[in-house]
């Protein structure tokens, strides 16, 4: 049976604002994989990490716990999990909105991986990334991998403007 | 409590307010001092496997992550412009993730024992307080990295062969390799991708820097032959559905390379392996003495002021 205290947790836990992409909540992000209670009363939230390095999975679970206390659950505890292993499909598109408005290029659509060995990819994507800040379709790469792990930087060749784009994964 | 919490004024939604609540008791000052929580770890050995097989297999494959982060992380503010800086730092910390996870694996494993001096989580003791002969990587991570050209081509192989292994080991009876392979195989695919594209640049660029690329493409080689054999733990795990056996990636490995290097006008070397004394490689313990200086780096401090929190 799903609980008011339960219907609060999840609320307090999707509320909770990603360290490195401010403008997307946890929610938004899609890596909230469960909130439920255990017997004893603890909140067990169970996230995913967008990479297996990322820097701001501890944060975020220092977050969530503090924000979890200060909601009233005294017992919390933070899992993660890395199976099934987060894609940028799961970003909501309330989370695509708010990456535009904030200047962040959002993923494409990926849909489902194709199964066996990986192609190799010896020139960048041709596809398409419009600037979020003029909207103009023509932009370039200029480095796969930017200051967090999800996000590449672009430039627009249209307004001249460097970007960055949260990579498709 | 922060008054921030309380006072509904405040309640917006800084993180940094994290960072003046934390509980401040003290991280252990050189390894990660937190738990990684992940879920797998605790999972049962898979049935008809020897939980000391499983705990090697795991830290073979941790160790190679885990030196290959270091080597790599020895770039960081030296590279040749910004954007290559922060790459080669990326990848470090994917690899660096893989290899957390893995440890805490083996050491839940029982991997950490003997090691065990003080309160450190099991990843910290694997990764700080074991001696070179405890170390399962292959010899190529451990190999100095010389200039941005060899560098170029110790990624290029070494993401062909780690993504070919990922790739194979997503259908691991072991939930946590499966879990680690699963996300492994995305970041290795951008990392195999930009060592691909920055081979060809630099083979088919400059009168010198092909030749630097071709330099460091010669100097890596002798290591790559130790990729593909497979050590009696990977052949017993293969066996029971848990592993890959390395000899199986050679035909996919080959193919990348046989892809990237004719575009790249450059040569597939020849030349004799080398890494393995009397049969025994990295996979046995037995390194070379770059694994010293990597782990003197590494580890010196830690070992040091081992109490030292913060």
């Amino acid at each position: 049976m799903v609980t008011a205290d339960l219907l609060d947790a999840r609320t307090v836990v999707e509320g909770v604002v990603d360290p490195e992409m401010p403008m997307l909540t946890l929610a938004d992000l899609g890596v909230v994989r469960g909130v439920e209670t255990a017997g004893d009363g603890t909140v067990v939230v169970t996230i995913t990490p967008t990479y297996s390095g990322c820097p701001a999975l501890e944060e975020m679970r220092a977050d969530l716990r503090r924000k979890l206390h200060a909601a009233g659950h005294d017992r919390v505890d933070v899992r993660t999990t890395f199976s099934p292993p987060w894609s940028t499909d799961w970003i909501s598109d309330a989370g695509r909105r708010k990456l535009a408005e904030a200047g962040v290029a959002p993923p494409a659509h990926l849909g489902p991986r194709a199964v066996g060995p990986v192609p190799l990819t010896l020139v960048a994507p041709s596809r398409a990334v419009a600037c979020p800040l003029c909207g103009a379709p023509d932009t370039e790469e200029t480095s796969r991998f930017g200051p967090t792990a999800c996000t590449a930087l672009r430039r627009c060749r249209s307004c001249a403007e460097p970007f960055e784009h949260v990579k498709e994964i | 409590m922060h008054s921030d919490d309380t006072d509904p004024a405040h309640h917006d939604e800084n993180v940094y307010d994290a960072l003046a609540t934390a509980d401040d008791d003290g991280r252990w000052a050189f390894g990660t001092g937190f738990d990684a929580g992940t879920a797998e770890i605790d999972a049962p050995v898979p049935e008809g496997v020897d939980r000391a097989d499983l705990a090697a297999y795991c830290l073979m494959l941790a160790d190679d992550a885990l030196i290959a982060a270091q080597r790599l992380a020895g770039w960081t503010a030296k590279a040749p412009e910004l954007e290559e800086d922060v790459a080669l730092a990326n990848i470090a910390l994917d690899l660096l993730g893989q290899a957390r996870v893995l440890l805490s694996r083996a050491g839940h494993l029982g991997a950490a024992e003997p090691f065990r001096a003080g309160p450190q989580d099991d990843e910290d003791v694997l990764t700080y307080f074991r001696d070179d002969r405890g170390f399962r990587n292959v010899t190529l991570v451990e190999t100095d990295l010389g200039d941005f050209g060899r560098t170029i081509a110790w990624i290029l192989v070494l993401s062909s062969w780690r993504l070919a292994l990922m790739q194979r080991l997503t259908g691991s009876r072991d939930p946590v390799l499966a879990a680690v392979a699963g996300k492994a195989v995305k970041e290795l695919a951008y990392h195999r991708d930009y060592a691909a594209q920055w081979t060809l640049r630099l083979g088919d660029g400059t009168e010198l820097s092909h030749a630097r690329m071709q330099a460091g493409l010669d100097d890596v080689w002798p290591f790559v032959e130790e990729l593909f054999l497979p050590h009696d733990v990977e052949r017993r795990l293969a066996e029971a559905g848990v592993a890959v056996d390395p000899a199986e990636l050679r035909g996919e490995v080959d193919g990348v390379l046989e892809q990237v290097l004719p575009l790249a006008t450059l040569t597939r070397p020849e030349r004799a392996a080398v890494g393995l004394v009397g049969g025994r490689g990295g996979r046995d313990g037995v390194h070379t003495e770059s694994l010293g200086t990597v782990l003197a780096v590494m580890q010196s401090l830690a070992r040091a002021h081992p109490e030292a929190t913060w």
